[in-house]
């Protein structure tokens, strides 16, 4: 296939400066400087590139709520990929850095701001050093700095880190993280593209997000817009883990289904019966057997009560223990949460409580019914979506394996965990 | 003192931002990388470059699940497993790995060398299991790979390891 993101797979050391330009680099920025700002917002919009971060919001739409002609704007890049399943990003950075930094200096250019900052989380040390060595390549080929690439436009870009936190990755921790303070959201508004960075008007993209962004300057709208279907067009990498023959990231066109992307990962391993699937690493609702002909677009799941999210599939066998699985991605949740909303702190403490009573043989049937009855007291009454997120593994695989969790209390301390199997969980 | 030894860095660092207290975050990664963790004393350096309250800083470093509160050993061998690393076996890889070092998750062996510790996604799922050790990733790994690796690390000791850390190189790029 033709890759227009995980191009470094066709082409050798794309990650040079050099390299990337001999296979048309930055000509994306060139013909952005050459446009109004305005004029490429309207690119943007027309090519309905969406979110890749998983919101799926419309990044020309996005860009195009900065109050004009602010004196200081920021664009921040969201490198702080930290969900479960997710390993998308660390590959772009680590070997196509050019493609992303020319994508955030085509939206930087289009808001009209003078700083760009990507925020990359504090363990991908490997793909820093690339990040780091792209920018400075950038630096003295005057591609970031006074007058890039000759024009009247200048432009600063830095690499931040952070420390270790999923919630960084919800944009107004980002912010609060990037200004120094802990990562916790705000309720919205403000919005950041009215008050974000430094209370000013500030841009948080995807990395995905933005190397798309090159090549539909390049080749426009309709070559983007001919790829996929007309609601998610475009392409998409897809992270695929768990009991899989060949686990990564694959690049896709979205509308395929999720069958064929299991058949593209080879298919189960050792042969062994899917069980379930989690669309969107921790944070989509589980989905079972009839949603692998749904095609993978933002709405495909819809009638599965699931979401694409970020595209992050982990694949389970038949060998699963569903109760097991989600206590994984509850204890995920519990150890992510910020602690500054009640209902996510309190709750997200509760439910790893309780299902974990119910895995080890200690829960009763009403534990079940308290697992419902938690879930509703978070949803939609959670500052951000994390804990919206922790909710659906729980309400979504009671759902579909009520009878696991039954057996597991029937079992009661006669079940089957053994301590070492305790500690692993702990 | 960091203010002295990296005093061209943290000039540096400090002019990317509009506002100095961005750089938090990177003086904490420097302050633990000279001292091993995050001590009172490598807190309050941090909070006095940036004239913040230590107790900010101190807030922020139980925060972050990268720095460490308490002392650690020398190499700290960080195993995700989160639920798409344990699918292929990060739970068993973790018994193991407690097993061969004769230490309980979080501890550290008698002679201060290793500190095992196990960690939410580190964004490396397709390879696992695996792990991170002074920030740098070993990946695809079974009990030989392990075994080697503890090996290096304790022939890199021995000799004093000179090598330059993850964050003295990521602090090169900002001079």
């Amino acid at each position: 296939m033709e890759y227009v993101l995980l191009r470094h797979r066709e082409i050798p050391n794309l990650k040079k400066l050099d390299v990337y330009r001999e296979h048309g680099g930055y000509e994306g920025l060139k013909k952005a400087l050459s446009m109004t700002q305005a004029e490429v917002i309207d690119l943007i919009k027309a090519s309905n590139l969406r979110g890749r971060g998983g919101a799926g919001f419309g990044t020309g739409i996005k860009w195009s709520f900065i109050p004009k002609n602010a004196p200081d704007t920021y664009v921040l890049i969201n490198t702080d990929e930290s969900e479960t399943g997710t390993f998308k990003d660390r590959e772009l950075i680590e070997n196509n850095p050019h493609q992303v930094i020319e994508g955030a200096l085509i939206a930087a250019y289009a808001i009209g701001s003078r700083l760009v900052f990507n925020y990359m989380r504090g363990e991908f040390m490997d793909a820093a050093y690339a990040f780091e060595e792209a920018l400075q390549e950038c630096r003295a080929a005057g591609i970031i700095g006074q007058n890039i690439l000759g024009s009247d436009y200048s432009v600063d870009f830095y690499t931040h880190y952070g420390a270790g936190a999923y919630i960084c990755g919800e944009e107004t921790a980002l912010i609060e993280s990037l200004a120094g303070n802990l990562g916790q959201p705000w309720s919205k508004p403000p919005f950041p593209a009215i008050e974000g960075l430094y209370s000013k008007p500030t841009v948080v993209n995807n990395t995905e997000t933005l190397a798309n962004v090159p090549m539909i300057m390049v080749n426009g709208p309709d070559w983007f817009k001919a790829m996929g279907t007309p609601q998610s067009p475009g392409p998409k990498i897809v992270c695929i883990s768990g009991h899989v023959e060949k686990p990564g990231n694959y690049e896709v066109t979205m509308g395929m289904t999720y069958r064929e992307l299991l058949a593209m990962a080879g298919g189960m391993r050792g042969g062994k019966k899917f069980k379930a699937l989690l669309p969107s690493g921790g944070s989509g609702p589980i989905v079972v057997e009839d949603a692998l002909d749904a095609p993978l677009t933002y709405e495909g799941l819809t009638p599965f009560d699931s979401v694409m999210g970020s595209a992050s599939l982990i694949f389970m066998d038949e060998d699963t223990d569903m109760v097991w699985a989600t206590l994984k991605v509850i204890h995920f949740f519990r150890h992510e949460s910020c602690g500054k909303c009640t209902p996510c702190r309190e709750g997200t403490f509760w439910l790893e409580r309780v299902v974990e009573r119910v895995y080890y043989g200690r829960g009763t049937e009403a534990d079940i019914k308290l697992l419902e009855s938690i879930t509703s007291g978070m949803k939609g009454k959670c500052l951000c979506a994390l804990g919206e997120f922790a909710t659906s593994p729980i309400v979504s695989s009671i759902k579909h394996f009520l009878p696991e969790y039954k057996a597991k209390v029937a079992a009661g301390m006669n079940g089957k965990v053994t301590r070492a199997a305790a500690a692993a969980v702990r | 003192m960091l203010r002295e030894k990296y005093a061209d860095e943290i000039d540096a660092l400090l002019a990317r931002f509009p506002q100095k207290k961005s750089a938090v975050l990177h003086l904490m990664h420097l302050a633990q990388n000279e001292y091993g963790y995050m001590s009172d004393e490598a807190m309050k350096e941090v909070a006095e470059i940036l004239d913040l309250d230590p107790t900010h800083v101190m807030s922020l470093a139980g925060f972050y699940s990268l720095y460490y509160e308490e002392p650690v050993g020398k190499y700290v061998l960080e195993v995700c497993n989160d639920l798409a690393c344990a699918l292929r076996g990060a739970d068993k890889f973790v018994e193991m790995a407690s097993r061969k070092l004769d230490i309980p998750v979080d501890g550290t062996t008698n002679d201060g060398l290793f500190t095992l510790k196990t960690v939410m996604c580190l964004g490396a799922c397709d390879r696992a299991p695996m792990l991170q050790c002074n920030l740098k990733f070993y990946e695809n790994l079974d009990e030989t790979k392990f075994d080697n690796m503890i090996a290096d690390l304790r022939a890199r000791a021995a000799e004093g390891d000179a090598d330059p850390s993850v964050v003295e190189r990521i602090f090169s790029y900002i001079k």
